[in-house]
């Protein structure tokens, strides 16, 4: 059961980033949604990773005669999760650009005032 | 010569983004050698991706394993599995390649002249390049992480290309509807991948495929990664942000994001055939393809019909042709098991797969021809214009190709593509037929409409200086028309040289496992 608690964090972290994407008016909420169902995501991904008794994958070469319980973790999940924080701080600082333009040129955050396409 | 294809697949990334980050230093020291440094660059993107296809078309598939000694070998030596990053160019991949790149180098000659007014091109083609990068990395990868990566590279140039005209309010308010959207499909394709890796450990699309059980999870992950994908491709009821976005882009990158949209659509099938194949509810998931292209193709051309700026009306006629090719590939891949696959199923995927390129051309040289309208009349709005046929002959000719085009008409090439998917879908149910026979006339009506607000009538004050426009838009404009008369005098050729090797390509997924070194 205790395993399990950072995928139930993973359902929760998207599940609240969802709503506020989907619910929220404010364009600096809708970003922070992004963000937080990017950090259920990478959160599930450095779960995936976990083994119990592993251990971090920093020798090139194991002394011989030695053995590691968990064995040597393959660190794939956490080159994966490296890459996708770096695009999700890119992405974050294009939306939050976005924003500020869009501040000036509407001078509110409302994005239900933000319709100017619409007509 | 052989060295240079045998590397290819790895250098037509590398080139346009080695290419993308030298050209804001090249801007400092000219413009006028920054046009050059970006022309030369996607022309030699250009020449290599049609060597590469040659070799393609001719020899069979290209495998390139990034890091390894020797590229042809996925797996290796003292690994199991194949776990480096592999780049695999077969028929599709090689297709869709030629089409991103045409796309895209029409894109940038058109460009020269329609964004001199403008300051920051050093920063324009940047992204501009990077947006190549992106769709030829999406392309050619075998790996579903760096789909992931290129995908997120695509929307992100994408995105601040969207916005490049950032002070007219309305261009950043499609950039960031765009840009939400776009992050959130992407992180559920990683939400995706990652349901898939912690299952078998792999990321590798072959290697994955063939021990792929469709459990409940992977079940899951195909939902994220079919939703993500159709809403990227702009396909109806995740479409809301194509107008907009489309509308308010600069037209030369309206007419790359249609290519960008079919990167997004080519990711879909791949998925759709070479990851899953056998092992889906073909069914099942044949007739939501099919049901995502009826109504792509219906609620598109219908929205398209009263809209009054010229780009957003484009933008409908986008969504609706995608669902042309949503209806071909899909009823290809319904049939893919079925006994009759290889008498009509492949035709129809021919239909949808030859519908790719063709709307490539014709929507892109439609876009640019709005553009070269917006260039001399400062305006979107059909009704604020008109006569301009007066001034600007060689893009009226222009628009009525692609125009006829669009709407099927024989000899051009869309008429091609749409009999092939006539045909077939004619033999899983008429309804489909007559659904999309009825979407192509009601696209020749809004064209028709067009052609009348903008250019008829007579010659109309402050409509532009009554010259044509500059000499390099023209010639992207003809670049794209070029290809269109091309496709429509020799649909036969086309559709067994390229069409049908791309879909043979698609269907024949012990194939793909096998290049990918998966299976093992």
């Amino acid at each position: 059961m205790i395993n399990n608690v950072p995928f139930f964090a993973v359902m929760l972290l998207i599940a609240i980033g969802l709503y506020t994407i989907l619910f929220k008016r404010n364009l600096i909420k809708i970003a922070m949604g992004i963000v937080i169902v990017e950090a259920g995501v990478n959160l599930f991904l450095i779960t995936l990773g976990y083994r119990e008794g592993g251990l971090a994958p920093i020798y090139t070469h194991l002394p011989s005669g030695v053995e590691i319980p968990g064995g040597l973790v393959l660190p794939v999940p956490q080159a994966l999760t490296l890459t996708s924080i770096v695009i999700g701080v890119a992405i974050l600082a294009l939306i939050l650009s976005f924003v500020v333009r869009i501040y000036r040129h509407y001078e509110t955050l409302d994005s239900r005032n933000i319709r100017r396409l619409k007509e | 010569m052989d060295w240079l294809l045998t590397h290819a697949p790895a250098l037509l990334i590398a080139l346009p983004l080695l290419g993308a980050f030298l050209t804001p230093l090249i801007d400092r020291i000219s413009g006028k050698a920054r046009s050059a440094f970006v022309l030369v660059v996607l022309a030699a993107t250009q020449l290599l991706m049609m060597a590469l296809a040659w070799d393609v078309f001719t020899q069979g598939a290209h495998i390139y394993t990034m890091g390894a000694a020797d590229p042809t070998a996925t797996v290796p030596a003292q690994a199991a599995v194949p776990v480096r990053i592999v780049l695999q160019v077969d028929g599709m991949g090689a297709f869709m390649g030629l089409i991103s790149v045409t796309v895209s180098l029409a894109a940038a000659v058109y460009s020269l002249a329609f964004m001199h007014r403008e300051s920051g091109q050093g920063r324009f083609y940047t992204l501009l390049l990077l947006m190549v990068v992106g769709m030829l990395g999406m392309e050619f990868t075998g790996d579903l992480f760096n789909l992931f990566v290129f995908l997120e590279v695509l929307s992100i140039a994408s995105a601040a290309l969207i916005a490049f005209r950032f002070y007219h309010g309305d261009a950043v308010e499609g950039a960031i509807k765009y840009i939400v959207i776009s992050s959130l499909g992407a992180l559920m394709v990683l939400l995706a991948v990652a349901l898939l890796y912690g299952q078998y450990n792999l990321l590798n699309m072959g290697a994955l495929a063939s021990v792929l059980e469709y459990t409940y999870l992977d079940k899951v992950a195909l939902g994220l990664l079919i939703a993500a994908f159709a809403m990227k491709c702009g396909a109806v009821p995740m479409h809301m942000w194509t107008p907009d976005a489309y509308t308010v882009a600069p037209a030369s990158i309206t007419a790359m994001l249609v290519a960008a949209s079919q990167a997004s659509l080519y990711a879909l099938f791949r998925i759709c055939f070479s990851l899953y194949g056998f092992t889906l509810d073909l069914t099942t998931v044949g007739i939501i393809i099919i049901a995502l292209g009826l109504l792509s193709m219906f609620i598109g051309v219908t929205m398209a019909l009263p809209q009054k700026d010229i780009k957003r009306l484009m933008s409908y006629h986008a969504i609706s042709q995608t669902g042309y090719m949503l209806l071909g590939v899909g009823v290809g891949l319904y049939l893919l098991a079925h006994a009759d696959f290889d008498t009509y199923g492949i035709r129809a995927m021919e239909g949808g797969i030859f519908h790719i390129i063709n709307h490539a051309l014709y929507k892109g040289l439609l876009f640019l021809t709005a553009g070269a309208i917006f260039y001399k009349v400062g305006t979107r709005n059909l009704d604020e214009m008109g006569g301009l046929a007066h001034s600007m002959k060689y893009t009226t000719v222009f628009f009525i190709i692609g125009a006829l085009a669009i709407a099927g008409i024989p000899p051009l090439n869309g008429f091609a593509s749409k009999l092939l998917i006539y045909e077939s879908a004619y033999r899983v149910s008429p309804i489909l037929s007559i659904v999309a026979m009825l979407v192509s006339i009601l696209t020749l009506a809004s064209f028709v409409k067009v052609f009348h607000s903008a250019f008829m009538g007579p010659r109309l004050e402050g409509m532009g200086d009554g010259r044509e426009v500059p000499r390099s838009m023209l010639v992207g404009m003809g670049l794209l028309t070029a290809g269109i008369i091309l496709f429509g005098l020799f649909p036969d050729w086309v559709v067994s040289n390229l069409v049908h090797p791309a879909a043979q390509a698609l269907a024949d997924q012990a194939a793909y496992i096998a290049a990918l070194g998966g299976g093992v």
